[in-house]
């Protein structure tokens, strides 16, 4: 009966409009599916211990990644540590003190702005600064320092948007108490806003596992063993480094892939845990 | 008492400047990157000259009569952004519109988890596929040499700039108020109708500012494209090798000295010159869509 009504041209609009909109997020599905499978399908089979667990060595003409890992968990790990207290602090500095209106537009510019620029340019800039100007030399701490300021937006945002949902009335009970600022800051504010400071860590650390670009001139190549403090002061590639490189230069598509399946699973596992704790904070936020 | 009140205030103070210093982190590294990248860029242009830098079309680093035209890298960059705009602003489109209007909770909850996994796969893996599915598989198709070509990184580029269309177009089409719609469906519009002919114009800043930030993306990705394009300084051609401003400044980097290294940085400054000025039309485009 409604259809009756409706002329041709407009059915013939519906329906194209509706084929095409199937086809396109069909087709945004299907791109995901296929690079999971694809890669894991290339890659796992060459994902063994032996790789996990050995250096690479020229002798024995064996490949291994395990200085790879190690350095990509101490980049994660240096960067997150300083970038979560500046993150952090630029957050409450921006919500619960700045009273000039000036300061907090140019803050909340620059940090827009430091999102919007390509690793690349980190990468150039961290080595001309950390690099050469500090003469740090080519080092994971080189990257670890230019990836903090990578980072720092997203901390600070997704902390600004979890501060800004903590009542006005926890601040004004704790004041009513006769606590101070700083307090209020470190007993009430902070740990209401637990949920926004673990999202932008997870969110971090994803980031800082698949960059490349910024780290090529930065943290450098170099497939060596160390621990933590030895590691962070020389040169080394992470996992997304050492990929480039076998593909690129070596032509070891093998390494490259089984790379390439540690990478997903691991972007899988991060980004389950970012769905899994945003479900969890929202459940907890609406008791 | 009074002396008690006095340390507490000074106490106070103290905290809060340690914040606005943190605060202040943020815009200094802002200042640190274009500050170096003017120190380092403006040298080369000087010696070689604005004109003949930009617009010089032999790009010749390591010559014995070395030519520094970042034309062909300008043009490349400007092509292949272009191309996976062309490619993925309608398939994101339309995915951003089937998903605010028309999935069903279930379905919507999936794809978009697929969105945001396809944000989060590193570049390198990317790059990594493209070469070994994609490049082989130009070279076949169109029966050339060599299939790392500009068409390789254009879809390469299409894929990687869909999950910021997509959810940045998502937000703003959800945004749109109900009563919009029900007014256009109280008219006689059918649904879809609706969606295409009253949503998505209530929401035109925002899907703007979606097709700016893919375009901030495309133009300053570059290890994926560096896998796939080949990486010889040559004028645009669509089944030819090519070098992007990004590719063109990492590729060098590591072996580049005197005049040649600090032509490199004057590359990473046009980047930055570009970038900066796609930041300011996002910027200009989602102030737009909020106030609406």
């Amino acid at each position: 009966m409604l259809n009756k009504r409706i002329s041709g041209k407009r059915k013939l609009y519906i329906s194209s409009m509706k084929f095409v909109m199937g086809i396109c997020a069909a087709l945004t599905c299907a791109l995901v599916i296929f690079l999971i499978i694809y890669v894991l399908y290339k890659g796992l089979p060459h994902v063994t211990w032996k790789l996990l667990s050995t250096s690479p060595s020229y002798l024995s003409k064996s490949v291994g990644i395990l200085p790879d890992i190690l350095n990509t968990v101490y980049i994660v790990i240096a960067t997150i540590i300083i970038a979560l207290p500046l993150g952090v602090g630029t957050a409450i500095y921006l919500t619960e003190y700045a009273q000039n209106e000036r300061i907090v537009t140019i803050i909340e510019y620059a940090a827009e702005t430091l999102s919007g620029i390509p690793s690349i340019i980190y990468g150039l800039v961290g080595m001309l600064f950390f690099c050469q100007f500090l003469s740090m030399k080519t080092s994971l701490m080189a990257g670890a320092l230019t990836l903090v300021i990578m980072n720092l937006p997203t901390i600070m945002r997704t902390t600004q948007e979890s501060l800004k949902t903590v009542p006005q009335s926890y601040r004004e009970g704790t004041f009513g108490l006769g606590a101070g600022k700083w307090r209020t800051i470190r007993t009430v504010v902070l740990p209401s806003c637990v949920d926004g400071i673990i999202t932008g860590c997870i969110l971090s650390i994803g980031r800082i596992v698949g960059e490349s670009a910024a780290l090529l001139f930065t943290a450098g190549f170099a497939h060596v063993v160390n621990n933590i403090i030895d590691g962070l002061g020389s040169a080394g590639a992470t996992l997304t480094v050492a990929l480039y490189v076998y593909a690129k230069e070596q032509g070891d598509f093998e390494v490259a892939f089984a790379i390439a399946a540690i990478l997903m699973i691991l972007t899988l596992i991060i980004n389950s845990i970012a769905t899994l704790a945003g479900k969890y904070f929202e459940k907890r936020r609406s008791i | 008492m009074n002396k008690k009140v006095n340390t507490k205030a000074l106490f106070e103070n103290i905290v809060h400047g340690i914040f606005l210093i943190l605060g202040l982190i943020t815009v200094g590294g802002v200042l640190l990157i274009t500050i170096y990248l003017i120190i380092s860029g403006i040298p080369a242009i000087k010696e070689i000259g604005l004109f003949d830098f930009l617009f010089g079309q032999k790009w010749a680093s390591t010559a014995a009569e070395p030519s520094f035209g970042i034309l062909p890298f300008i043009l490349t960059s400007i092509y292949g952004t272009a191309g996976a705009i062309v490619i993925g602003v309608p398939v994101g489109f339309f995915t951003a519109v089937y998903l605010a209007k028309i999935a069903p909770k279930k379905v919507k909850v999936v794809v978009e988890s697929a969105v945001s996994l396809l944000a989060g796969i590193p570049s390198v893996v990317y790059g990594l596929v493209g070469m070994y599915v994609l490049v082989p598989g130009i070279r076949v198709l169109f029966n050339i040499p060599d299939g790392a070509s500009l068409l390789a990184a254009i879809v390469v580029l299409s894929v990687m700039i869909l999950p910021s269309i997509i959810n940045v177009s998502l937000t703003s089409l959800e945004a749109v108020p109900s009563e919009y719609e029900d007014a256009s469906l109280a008219l006689g519009a059918t649904p879809i109708e609706t969606y295409f002919k009253v949503s998505v114009p209530a929401a035109k800043s925002g899907i703007a500012a979606a097709v700016v930030l893919g375009v901030g993306r495309a133009i300053g990705e570059a290890m994926a494209v560096m896998m796939v394009s080949g990486n010889a300084a040559n004028m645009p051609s669509l089944f030819q090798s090519v070098r992007f401003l990004t590719t063109a400044v990492a590729s060098e980097m590591s072996y580049s000295s005197g005049l040649q290294r600090q032509a490199l940085f004057s590359i990473a400054l046009v980047l930055f010159v570009f970038i900066m000025l796609i930041n300011a039309t996002l910027n200009f485009l989602l102030k737009r869509d909020k106030e609406r």
